[in-house]
């Protein structure tokens, strides 16, 4: 298994059709992301970025070509199953969050274990484990509305902590945050690529992308560059921003 | 299960969000179940008071009353027209097989004496079959028999208010009560039936032979009859009973077949049945009213749930995307309008035993409680919830992750 890469795409195709008109969102795709990378997905809206996303994320499904995840063909996978790997493979950062509102913060990291079958206690274990991973201990009966920005975005990271996934895709973490946060969540994302979990941040910012040791640049539906890079580490970036004035 | 059972804190706490939209969601369907409830019990309830009511009458009772006479148009009232005989009686106990008991009847109000106290009374002139055909017990003494009837004996049985009028706790048995300056020995005392439908105090009678009747009380002939009661042999042969009788009565009145009948032969079993009738026939229509009341509620449901699914695009758009099976988003919407319905269930049986309870209360009626129309409620409660929240869930179900989380 560990021989197989997490993610390989051959020749993924998506069509969508509008009216009479075919938009190619994706064409002849073919990627490969080995286990434990950070991998920085660019370009600019319209380029195909999020339609990349959605399909490695199984939220979305090819109009042709293959798509291995862990050495397993998910393309032709029908709903419920592409929902049951979702639950035991993936974890999601949306941007902006997407919080259920109203709901603590225990509850909306526990609410993948609540679907996942888990029995209550644990459930509740193991959501504060994960908040406490992202600096949130205490915090468990804060709802959304009483958080900052950049504490709702570290719930969202423990929810896509909470099923120990193996893959964890980003969809602009820091679109909605100030630079001191961002640096932040993306401190957080870079301590858990050091535990070996693989990520995946899509983006459209190059600041945001110099994080990651992988650069893909994506245009048109095709994938333009594909290059190694030395990250910045961002808690030493965090560092050496100038400190926070008082309010 | 365990999935239901992991999935039903998450349906409680949406509701729990929207406090009082859950409540008034729910009212169509309290109101509906409410309504059920109290209609049933009111309907049992005046059932239970009818079939009281003809047990006091006596069971399997028919009355024969003579005609009515028709003079320019003008038709009288029973009496008026042919008497019945002391004839008729005996060819209705000689030839009537489904006829247990018949007695002649004839009353009139007297003033019963007795020492320095008397009282204003309906007497009864009749033979010892009338206190079984009418369901009559002791209280005390003995009812008088067959020979005391015939010869005219001057005996009597008081009704239980009669008693107490005269002599308070006093033990009425061999007293001599006058009746129209007849003395009269007392030698039983009736139980109490208590009052009739028609609100009649029952036990402000006194009953004596029918023979010392006629003679002692109306001056009259022993010929004549006021009127007969008849007893069936069971409840399934009153109307077999009603037939013989009539056909016995056409015989001794020479009634040739075009003619009508001189008499009237009134079955009370029919009467009593008929106005179970009526009240089934409104029972009816109040559950009508509330079978729309449900399905109003039921709409209501279904339209709280299609808004909330609405409202919650984005919600159900974070479920499905990370990793939620659409049965466990379908059943989560479904167990919440099923919530809602059966909580709306719920409060609706209270309230409608409630109300039922105070409506007997306030119109004498037995509180009837009803374990299966509970269960009825209740069931249709939840079938409510599944059949109204089914739509709403199935469209919260089948949404696409990636455009129900871009939902605005």
């Amino acid at each position: 298994m560990a021989s197989e890469p997490v993610i390989r795409l051959v020749d993924i195709t998506k069509t969508y059709t509008t009216g009479e008109v075919q938009v190619h969102a994706l064409m002849d795709v073919n990627l490969t992301v080995e286990p434990g990378e950070m991998v920085a997905i660019m370009g600019p809206s319209g380029s195909g970025k999020s339609t990349l996303m959605n399909m490695l994320g199984c939220l979305d499904r090819p109009t042709s070509g293959s798509y291995r995840f862990e050495g397993r063909e998910v393309a032709k996978l029908g709903k419920p199953e592409l929902s049951a790997l979702r639950l035991a493979a993936f974890g999601f950062v949306f941007q902006g969050f997407q919080l259920i509102a109203r709901t603590s913060a225990l509850e909306n990291v526990a609410l993948p274990l609540v679907y996942a079958d888990v029995p209550s206690g644990e459930r509740k274990r193991r959501a504060k484990e994960a908040l406490a991973r992202v600096g949130l201990a205490g915090r468990e009966d804060h709802t959304p509305a009483q958080l900052s920005g950049g504490q709702q975005q570290r719930v969202a990271i423990a929810r896509a902590l909470v099923n120990n996934p193996r893959l964890i895709l980003a969809d602009e973490p820091t679109g909605a945050l100030d630079t001191r946060t961002s640096q932040e969540v993306l401190g957080l994302l870079q301590a858990l690529h050091k535990s070996g979990i693989t990520i995946v941040i899509v983006t459209h910012e190059p600041d945001i992308a110099a994080y990651a040791e992988r650069r893909l640049v994506v245009r048109d539906g095709r994938i333009l560059s594909d290059e190694k890079q030395t990250p910045r580490d961002a808690l030493a970036d965090l560092a050496a921003l100038p400190p926070e004035k008082a309010s | 299960m365990s999935a239901v059972a992991s999935i039903l804190p998450l349906a409680f706490g949406a509701l729990k969000r929207n406090r009082m939209r859950s409540l008034l969601t729910s009212l169509g369907v309290i109101i509906g179940v409410g309504a059920i409830i109290v209609t049933v019990a009111a309907g049992e309830g005046s059932k239970a008071v009818l079939q009281a009511q003809l047990a006091t009458l006596g069971t399997n009772l028919l009355i024969v009353l003579p005609g009515s006479s028709t003079s320019g148009g003008a038709r009288g009232g029973p009496g008026t027209g042919k008497p019945l005989t002391h004839e008729d009686l005996l060819a209705i106990l000689a030839g009537a097989s489904a006829a247990r008991y018949a007695a002649p009847t004839d009353r009139t109000v007297v003033q019963v004496v007795l020492d320095d106290q008397n009282w204003l009374t309906t007497v009864y002139g009749s033979t010892p079959d009338f206190f079984a055909i009418r369901e009559w017990s002791l209280a005390q003494g003995r009812f008088f028999n067959a020979s005391e009837a015939d010869s005219g004996a001057k005996v009597c049985v008081l009704g239980k208010t009669v008693a107490t009028q005269l002599l308070g706790n006093g033990d009425p048995i061999g007293q001599i009560v006058r009746l129209k300056a007849m003395p009269c020995e007392v030698v039983g005392v009736l139980k109490s039936k208590g009052q009739s439908s028609q609100g009649q105090d029952q036990d402000d009678i006194v009953v004596m032979p029918w023979v010392t009747f006629k003679s002692r009380m109306m001056s009259q002939d022993r010929i004549h009859v006021g009127s007969i009661l008849v007893s069936a042999v069971s409840p399934e042969e009153i109307s077999h009973a009603q037939n013989q009788v009539t056909g016995i009565l056409r015989q001794q009145h020479r009634l040739a077949d075009a003619q009508q009948d001189d008499f009237t032969v009134r079955n009370l079993a029919d009467l009593v049945a008929a106005q179970e009738k009526v009240a089934d026939t409104q029972s009816q229509m109040l559950l009508y009213v509330a079978a729309v009341s449900l399905l109003v509620g039921g709409i209501g449901i279904m339209n709280i749930m299609l808004v909330s699914v609405t409202e919650r695009t984005r919600e159900i758009g974070i479920r499905l995307a990370i990793g939620a099976s659409e049965t466990k988003v379908l059943l989560q919407f479904l167990i919440e309008a099923v919530v809602l319905s059966a909580m709306g269930g719920l409060v609706g049986i209270a309230l409608g035993l409630g109300a039922s309870l105070v409506l007997a209360r306030s119109m004498g009626w037995p509180f009837v409680l009803t374990p299966l129309w509970i269960g009825i409620a209740s069931g249709i409660s939840m079938a409510i919830g599944v059949i109204f929240g089914f739509y709403p869930a199935r469209k919260a179900a089948r949404m696409d992750p990636i455009d129900a989380l871009r939902f605005e």
